[in-house]
Order: C-alpha cells, then structure tokens, then sequence
C-alpha cells in the first residue's frame, strides 16, 4: 500500500445529451516509487484522459485513484490543487507556459505557491540545468518550442514533485530538439528520484522506461510489468 | 499575508503585457467618476454657501407675507418686543419711461431704508442703493435698464409719480438671474407709495414685514419660543432663515439630484464597459488560469489575481476621476450662475472626493465581479484540451443582486423617492433583459435564415454574429444600452422642454390688459379698437371670500379637521365673473346653467369649477355664502363645469350669472391680440400714459423670457448628456476593441491562406455594421419606449420622437462602432501575418 499511484476499478464515461460515451472501462494498475512508467496507445484511446484523472485533473470517474496516499475521489478540487502542488509535476504537450510571465517567474510559480521563500536562486538554478540561463527574462512568446518545453521542465520539476505527469512532451517537437527534451527529462527523473508517468505514441521513447501500459478503445490491453511477471 | 503577496505580485507581473486593455477599463470609469465628483462637490459647496448666506439672502432674521394688511395688534406685540421692523409693499405694476415711451409690466418693491438688514442691494453705482430711499428716487433692474436703453439719468414714471433712476440692480437679497428676467424689479421708497396712486385701484399686493432680532440673543431659540408661536396664532406666512436654507436646499438638491443621476449614467456605461471588458478579458485567461489550478493554486487564488488587478485599476481610475471631477467644479459656476442667488465660492470638497473614490470602486469591483467569479469554475482540465467555462454559479448570481441593489441605492440617493429609483433601476434591468433577448434573437435568426447565396464578405460577417467566441451579446448589450440611455436623456430632455413651452398660436389672444376699472372700460375699449386692435374679450372681476360652506362658518370648517373641505378654497380671494352664458372652453358637466337673475328676491344659482367643487365637498343645490366686501350674498351650486385651462381663455371658478354683481366694486379684464412688436409698444404706451394702474401681461414676451429660462436649463442638461455620450465613446472603443482580439487569429488566418486586405475589411465592415445596427436600433427603440412612458406618466403629455435625433443617434452610433471596429482591424491587415500569431500567444 505503499505505492506513489494506485488506480482501481477505473472507469470514466462522458455524457452529452442522451448519448453517453464510455472513454475509460475498468482499469488497475499500481506504480511503485522512483520507477518510469509509459502510457501508449491509438489517438484517442483515452491515454490523456487517464493522465488528466490520474493527476487529479479532471472530476472522478468510477473507481478509485489513490494519489501520494490520498483518495482523490474523496478530495474537493481546491484540495486536489493542493496535492498538486504538493507532489505532483507536469509536461504537456503544448507547454502551457503562463504568457504572461517571464521564464523565470514561470518557473518561480510553483514554489511561491507553496509559500517558500527566496525561490529565485532555485528557479535560476533549474533554467541554467535545461540551458537557459540566457533567456530567464524572455515571455514565452520570445521563445521557441524546444525553449518552451525546456522552461516547462525546469518548472515541472522546481516543486520536487514525487510524481511527474507528461503528456506526449515531444509530440509538438521536432525530432532532434525533442530528443534533448527527452535527455532532460530522463536525466533529472533520475537524479531526483522522481517517479514519471509518460503519455507517448513513440514506442522507441516508451521503450526507455520501466513499464508500458498500451490502452486501447479505453482498455488496459497490455501491462509490460504483468507480462513479465507473468514470464517469470 | 505570504499568500497576500504573492496574489499581489501575480497581479502585477500578469498585468504588464495587458496594460493597454486595463488602461481601457481605467478610462471608463474616469470619466463617469469624474461627472460624479463634479457635481458632488458643486452642490456640496452649494450647500455650505446657503447655510453661512442664509441670512444675507433672506435680507433679515425673519420675513412674514400677507395679501392683506397685517393686523395693528401684530406690529404693537412686535414693537412690544422690540425688533427692528422693515416694511415692503410688492405687486406689479407698469413702468414707464418718459425719455422713449418704453413700457412693461415689472415688479414694484416699495421698501424702507433700513432695508435688507444682512446684505445689499448690489447696484451700479455702489452708492445708489444707499442714497436712492432718502433722495425719493427709484433703482432699476440692470436688464430693463438695457431692454430700453435708459441709463441712470433718466426718469421712470410708475403710477402717477415720476421718479428720478438713481442707479442700475445689479442683485437684490434671495433673487436669481432668471428670477429677475421674469419679474425685473424696481425699487421706489416705501414713503413715495401712496403717491403712485397705485394702492387703492384693485392691484395686488404682497405686503411684507422683515423682522431683525435684537443683538445679543439666540436668534433660534427666540424665534421658536416668542415670535413663531404669535405668528402662528395670527395665520402669518413666515419665513426664518432655517426655513430659507431647507427650501434652497430642497431646491438645489433637486437640480443637483438630477444632474447627479445624470453623472451616475455616465459611471453606469462605464461599468457596462468594466464588465463586458473583463468578460473578454477573463476568457483569455481561462488557459493561465487552468495552469495555476495544475501548478496547485487554489480556485480562489486564480480569481484574486484578476480581482485584484480590476481593483487596482478601479481605485487608480476613481482617484483620477475624482481629481479630474474636483477641478471640472470650476467650471460649473458658469454654468449655474444664472440660476443662483448669490456668487458662489468653490473649494476642494474632501467628502464628494472620498465618496467618489468610494463609489468608484465598489461599481468597479461589483461589476467585474460578474465575470470574474466564473474563473472560480475553471477546470484544471483546460490544460489538457479546451472546455472553456465553468457553469455560472450561485455567488454570481449574488453579484447579480448586489449590482441591482446598488443601483438601486444609489438612484435612491439620488432621487428621494423609492418609487422613481424602483421605477429607474426596473428600466434599466429591462432595457438589459431586452437587449440580451434581441441579441439571442438575432443568433438564432442569422443561424436560421442564412443567406447562402450572399456574397462572400457579407455570408462571413454574418456568420461572425453566431460563431463560437461571437461578441454579438457583449457588444449589443453594451452599445445598445449605452445608446437607450444617452437617447432617453436626449428625448426626455426634449419632453421636459416641451412641457414647460406654452404655445401662442393664431387667433389666440397675447396680451391682457388687467385691473381695468369700471369708468376706464369705455376708454380703453376705445383705444383698442382706434388702434385696430380686437377686443376679444372684456370681463368684469368681483372679488370675493367665502363666508359659510353649506351652512357652516368658514372659520368653523377650518378649526375642524374632519370636514375633509380643502384649506384653500377657505382661505383664498376669489377672483369671480358674472355673465349670460357658457364660453367655449367651458362644458357643464352636472346641473344647469342660468345666465340671469330676474328679481333680487330669486334664489342665486352659480356655476363652479369641478376641482373646486370637490374640494368644496358640495354638490348640485348646495348652499354658499360669500362676502363681497363687506356685503354676504347667499347662492347655490347650479352646475359643475370642466374648464380647458390650456386654452389662453378668462377663466373663473366661479362664474355668476348677470343681475347680482354689476353694482359690486370691480375691475376688468380685457384680452387682445397684437401682430407686431412695435404696434404693440406704441399700444402699451397709449394705455399706460392714459392710465397707470391698468397692467399689461405681454404673452409673447413672456413665451420669450420663457424660453430663454428653458434655453439655460436645457444647456446645463446638454453638458451632462455630454458627459454621458463621452463616456458612451469610450465605452463603445472599448467594447469594439475587445472584440478585436477574438477576431485577431480568425483575420491572420483567413490573410494566411489568401484572403485580400480588402475582402478582410469588408468582412469586419459587415460584422460590424451588423451589431452596430442591431445594438443602436435595439437602444433606440428602448428609449423611445421610457421616453414615452415618461411623458405618459410623469409628464403627461404626449410624446412624438425627434426622428431627426433619432436617425442622427442611429448613424453617429452604427457608424462610430464601424469606425472603431476597422481601425482595430488595421492592425491585422496592415502587418504581416507572423508578426501577429507571435505577438498574441
Ligand atoms: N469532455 C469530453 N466530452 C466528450 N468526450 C470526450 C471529452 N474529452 C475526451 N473525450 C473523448 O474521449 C476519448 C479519449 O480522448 P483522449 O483521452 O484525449 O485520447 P488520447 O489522449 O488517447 O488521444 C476521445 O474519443 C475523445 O473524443
Ligand atoms: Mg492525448
């Protein structure tokens, strides 16, 4: 029970007008600490409607979904924010940098929400590791996309998240620029001890972690840690 | 507090790359705060300038009135008292000045020296007002002085007396400009009354006594103990100076009330501007928001960032409103300046500053509030994919409440009345209802019945109206109440004007000759028909008062407050004619009417007026006693009639029929009517050198001073709608410019895969000219509406719309939001398309 995700019974269903629209159908899986997990699947197979709920995104479906210990289900939004905060980090797809704030104070956002103090240092720490001591200063329109992605993961990570969300982080890179977002993500994962959950299409990219999971019509189809166990 | 900070500094850091947008805002409020402030202030100092001038306009401590002479034991108790007394005799009366044979009905004040006891009599010269009463000599109002060219050398001639002009008025104690424009005044020594011959020959005349206390004792304390109870004991009108400074007030707070409510449109379309302005704003920032939700901020943090920019920003607009408004005060004087008795000095007012302020940012934030509580419902969702809002909550439907309420509340300042701030804030909330349903409407109707077949632009303008993100009911709801308001300003203003405006039309009589006396008739008739001027009516006038009301004492009824007979009809001199039959705007609604006694022993039957006889409280065949000086005569209600007081007509409410009053003392009416100016002057001058007591009522040229009062008035309201339509501008270029940022990556879309400048223009000019349309017309159908029911219900008069300023309203409008709507597209034509998507992320 001391897993960092327990999700069980999963199920989600979307209602608009009479039609109802089942994404998600009975899923389970655990994830321990520290490990690397990959969510493949077909697009729209229900890979980000999984992530969203599993980070206390989106209003619970069926099932239970416990997150760092809490029951997410049992928690009011403004508490999950607090989860959130707390533990868990993120990498989208599109970046979702604040455009009105600078690089630095993007990063910065975190960690003022947790009421720490003298973040700067840390924040200008983080942007230097991705390679951005340059740009601190610039608003995201100033940036590239390989940029953007970059502040997202130095902010991703300033909270020390236990758990770190992505959604398909390179699908909007190319490739050579997403494969450096992909080193810096991997890199910092393991030196912080972070436990990542990664939403992909790119198998060569789920390949680099320590577990698949393949949705698909919004089954669990195959779970790589089951199939090994079960071979073992 | 930590917490505290940080929102703070989210507040700022995000506001740096919107400072134009909340420079938007800002502006709109300035301007509303500023005519608030303004007028505030003004009726602020107004009031201040009453109560430490009170005495001065008064002229003295205390003023009693009468239509008669007061009673010996009334000016014995006073010297008992020993209070300084100043008499004064006041009617109208023709002048006359020998130098050119101008003549014209004005207001003689015959008055003592010693009066006004607290300020002056302002004339030119100085000294005059000062030497005129011991050197037997007149003062002239400054307007009729210039009227006939006289100057302070010349001679006036009133009754029969001849009096030497020892200077010009300048401004008498308590009087206005448009008081004395009028009823221009002429000051003559009380001891040169009797003179003029003018007090025996059946004039009307105010008599006046101004009291001075004694110095050294508490005026207050003593007027309310020894003199008020007397006073009162003898039915004496009098007037103190705390009575003085209510009614100034009362009647200054009217007009500031108003001008007020004006002011407070001005700050309403700024509100609608704040809020439709942060409704866009705050769609915006429903993806930053979602990422602050994900980074862990909770669902009220996102909503105080926002909040407390809109706060800032109203409290910085407030403060520059109500700086802006303190210093506008200063020009207001000018404004008023004819319509105050005295000069009116203006200092800073700390409280209108403050409440201004105050008011500015409660509007600001209650109104932002609408739009802003909905980012309390952002999901965190929005991160991942775009669902847009949450569902509108209970809090704001709250807010919505509040709003209404302060509506309410502070028309309810304004006005005094709950039921005319009901009244106010139902329309308004209607005119809104409307506007939103109209908009709703045309969304469904473009929707239904596209034109598939029109031309490209005009199939995407339309098709802009309904689309996602449309602006259609921001931008209807704003410009089309913006619109309802200025027109309704504009078309009551009109109403108002119009129901003060008399009309003299043809064939009417416009000039009344009165207090004719019998042996006179002959002659004037004469002069009148020599001067090929038409009689059209000469009457006689008896003067009356009631005796007994169906076999009561007039007294009796007074001292019985259950008789339910009005006080008036009591007290008052009736002013009665005598004749054989009925005159056309006159129809008998009950009973008969007789037009001759026979025989001095056949019962008297008159006719009365309808309101009259209600007032009354009698009906047909009941008995009435009047006393014709000194003489009781015995009637009987013979019929009731319905009078046309519209019609310049002689009308009685009491009419007799012939054979009772013609040997009664009397003095007669005669009615005429005049072409030209000069014919009529040289005809006044006949009469009046012939016979000085006979007045001369000049319909015309009262109609004239009239509309001159009216063209005053009317400027003062101009200058406030003024306000109300720069902040309506302002308002409209923010509302339009708003819309821009929706339309932004539409246009660089449509410019990247080909579309010409041109065919984007003309796409923007048809989107445009759509809701510009349907939004003025909407607001102007609106204000035709509560103008109308003005004019039903509080007017009661008819109303016709100005179409002219209606379809002006109309194009300034449609084409003011074209305008604004294509200047802001310039923007996306002009540069290249990659320079925009940048700029706009
Ligand atoms: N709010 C919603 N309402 C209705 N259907 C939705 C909603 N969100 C997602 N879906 C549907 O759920 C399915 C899974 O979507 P998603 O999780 O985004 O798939 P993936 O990320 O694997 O491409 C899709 O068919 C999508 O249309
Ligand atoms: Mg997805």
């Amino acid at each position: 029970m001391n897993q960092i995700l327990a999700v069980e019974n999963l199920s989600k269903t979307y209602q608009s007008g009479e039609k109802s629209l089942t994404v998600l159908s009975d899923i389970n899986f655990e994830i321990e600490p520290g490990s690397s997990c990959a969510i493949i699947g077909p697009s729209g197979s229900g890979k980000t409607t999984l992530l969203g709920l599993c980070a206390g995104l989106d209003e619970a479906g069926t099932g239970s979904i416990i997150l760092d210990g809490k029951q997410l289900e049992k928690l009011s939004e403004d508490q999950r924010a607090a989860v959130r905060n707390a533990s868990v980090g993120f990498i989208f797809q599109s970046f979702n940098l604040l455009p009105t704030l600078t690089a630095l104070e993007n990063v910065m956002v975190p960690l003022e929400l947790l009421g720490k103090k003298n973040v700067k240092p840390i924040a200008v720490d983080l942007l230097e590791k991705v390679g951005l001591g340059d740009r601190m200063h610039h608003y995201a329109s100033q940036l590239s996309g390989g940029e953007q992605q970059r502040v997202s993961i130095a902010r991703a990570f300033a909270n020390q998240p236990k758990i770190l969300f992505a959604d398909e982080p390179t699908g909007n890179l190319d490739q050579e620029t997403g494969e450096t977002i992909e080193a810096l993500i991997f890199n910092l994962n393991k030196e912080l001890g972070t436990t990542l959950i990664l939403v992909t299409h790119d198998t060569e990219l789920a390949k680099r972690t320590d577990r698949i999971l393949q949705l698909k019509g919004g089954k669990l189809i195959k779970d790589s840690a089951s199939a090994t166990s079960e071979k073992a | 507090m930590q917490n505290l900070n940080w929102l703070l500094k989210m507040a700022w850091r995000d506001s740096r790359r919107n400072r134009s947008r909340l420079i938007l805002f800002m502006s709109s409020i300035v301007l509303g705060i500023a005519a608030l402030v303004a007028i505030n202030s003004f009726g602020d100092n107004l009031t201040q300038q009453i109560n430490s001038e009170a005495k001065e306009l008064l002229g003295a401590d205390v003023e009693l009135e009468s239509r008669s002479p007061f009673p010996d034991s009334l000016y014995q108790f006073l010297q008992d008292e020993n209070l300084q007394l100043s008499e004064e005799r006041a009617f109208a009366s023709m002048v006359y000045f020998p130098k050119n044979g101008g003549t014209r009905l004005i207001n003689v004040r015959a008055v003592e020296a010693n009066y006004p006891f607290y300020g002056a009599i302002e004339t030119t010269p100085i000294s005059s007002a000062k030497t005129y009463n011991k050197n037997q000599d007149a003062l002239v109002d400054q307007s009729l002085m210039l009227q006939f060219n006289i100057s302070p050398d010349d001679s006036v001639r009133i009754g029969t007396t001849i009096f030497s002009i020892a200077g010009e008025i300048n401004k008498t104690p308590g009087q206005s400009a448009i008081t004395t424009t009028v009823a221009p005044p002429v000051f003559i020594p009380f001891s040169k009354l009797e003179g003029t011959g003018l007090m025996q020959r059946g004039s009307r005349i105010n008599y006046k006594l101004y009291i001075k206390f004694p110095d050294g004792i508490d005026d207050q304390k003593y007027f309310n103990e020894v003199l008020k109870p007397r006073l009162e004991k003898e039915e004496i009108r009098f007037d103190d100076v705390e009575e003085r400074k209510e009614e100034l007030g009362d009647a200054y707070s009217d007009l500031t009330g108003f001008l007020n409510l004006t002011a407070f449109i001005a700050l309403l379309l700024g509100c609608i501007g704040v809020a439709s302005s942060v409704q866009v704003y705050v769609k915006e920032k429903v993806k930053s928001v979602a990422i602050l939700r994900c980074l862990g901020a909770s669902s009220l943090q996102g909503m105080y960032i926002f909040l407390i920019q809109i706060s800032i920003i109203g409290f910085i607009g407030s403060i520059i409103g109500a700086a802006i408004g303190s210093s506008i005060q200063y020009f207001l004087p000018q404004l008023f300046a004819d319509f105050l008795p005295f000069e009116i000095e203006l200092s800073f007012s700390l409280p209108s500053f403050f409440q201004g302020i105050l008011i500015g940012l409660l509007a600001s934030v209650l109104f932002a509030l609408v739009p802003l509580l909905q980012i309390r419902k952002v999901s965190p969702l929005n991160v991942l994919r775009s669902l847009g809002w949450g569902k509108t909550s209970k809090a704001s439907r709250f807010v919505y409440v509040l709003v209404v309420l302060f509506v309410f509340g502070f028309s309810y300042l304004q006005l005094d009345s709950l039921k005319e701030a009901a009244v106010f804030t139902v329309s308004l909330l209607g005119a809104a209802l409307i506007l939103m349903g109209v908009s709703r409407l045309i969304i469904w109707a473009v929707r239904r019945f596209f034109p598939n077949n029109a031309p490209f632009a005009t199939r995407q303008g339309l098709a802009n109206l309904y689309r996602p993100n449309n602006q259609t009911l921001i931008l209807v709801v704003t410009i089309g109440l913006g619109t309802a308001l200025i027109t309704t300003l504009m078309l009551s203003q009109d109403l108002l004007l119009d129901k003060v405006k008399l009309s003299s039309s043809e064939n009417q009589p416009n000039m009344v000759l009165f207090d004719i006396q019998s042996d006179q008739v002959e002659e004037v008739v004469e002069i009148t028909e020599r001067d090929s001027l038409p009689v059209i009516s000469e009457v006689p006038i008896v003067t009356m008062k009631l005796h007994s009301l169906k076999g009561e004492f007039v007294d009796a009824i007074k001292e019985d407050t259950t008789a339910g007979v009005r006080n008036w009809v009591l007290r008052r001199e009736y002013r009665v004619t005598y004749r054989d039959e009925l005159i056309d705007s006159e129809t008998i609604l009950e009973g008969e009417w007789d037009g001759r006694v026979e025989s001095a022993t056949d019962s008297i039957f008159i006719s009365l007026d309808q309101g009259l006889a209600e007032d009354m409280k009698v009906g047909l065949g009941d008995p009435l006693t009047f006393n014709v000086q000194g003489a009781l005569i015995q009637c009987y209600v013979g019929s009731i009639r319905e009078i046309d007081w519209q019609r310049v007509q002689t009308n009685f409410l009491v009419v007799f029929p012939e054979g009772v009053l013609e040997e009664a003392p009397k003095f007669h009416v005669l009615l005429t009517r005049y072409e030209k100016v000069e014919k009529s002057a040289q005809y006044q001058q006949k009469v009046v050198s012939k016979f000085p007591n006979i007045s001369i009522i000049d319909l015309d040229l009262i109609l004239k001073t009239v509309d001159e009062v009216l063209g005053k008035i009317s400027f003062v309201i101009q200058f406030m709608a003024f306000f109300s339509i720069i902040t309506g501008v302002i308002v409209l270029i923010g509302a339009v410019n708003i819309s821009k940022f929706q339309r932004m990556q539409e246009a660089v879309l449509l410019r990247t895969i080909g579309a010409s400048r041109k065919q984007i223009v003309r796409i923007n000019f048809m989107e445009y000219f759509f809701l510009g349309s349907i939004a003025s017309l909407t607001g102007i159908i609106i204000a035709i509406l509560s103008a109308w029911g003005l004019a039903y219900f509080s007017f009661e008069t008819v109303f016709v719309p100005n179409l002219w300023a209606v379809l002006i309203t109309y194009i300034a409008i449609t084409g003011l939001t074209v305008f604004i709507g294509l200047t802001n597209s310039r923007s996306v034509v002009n540069k290249p398309p990659l320079e925009i998507l940048r700029k706009e992320v």
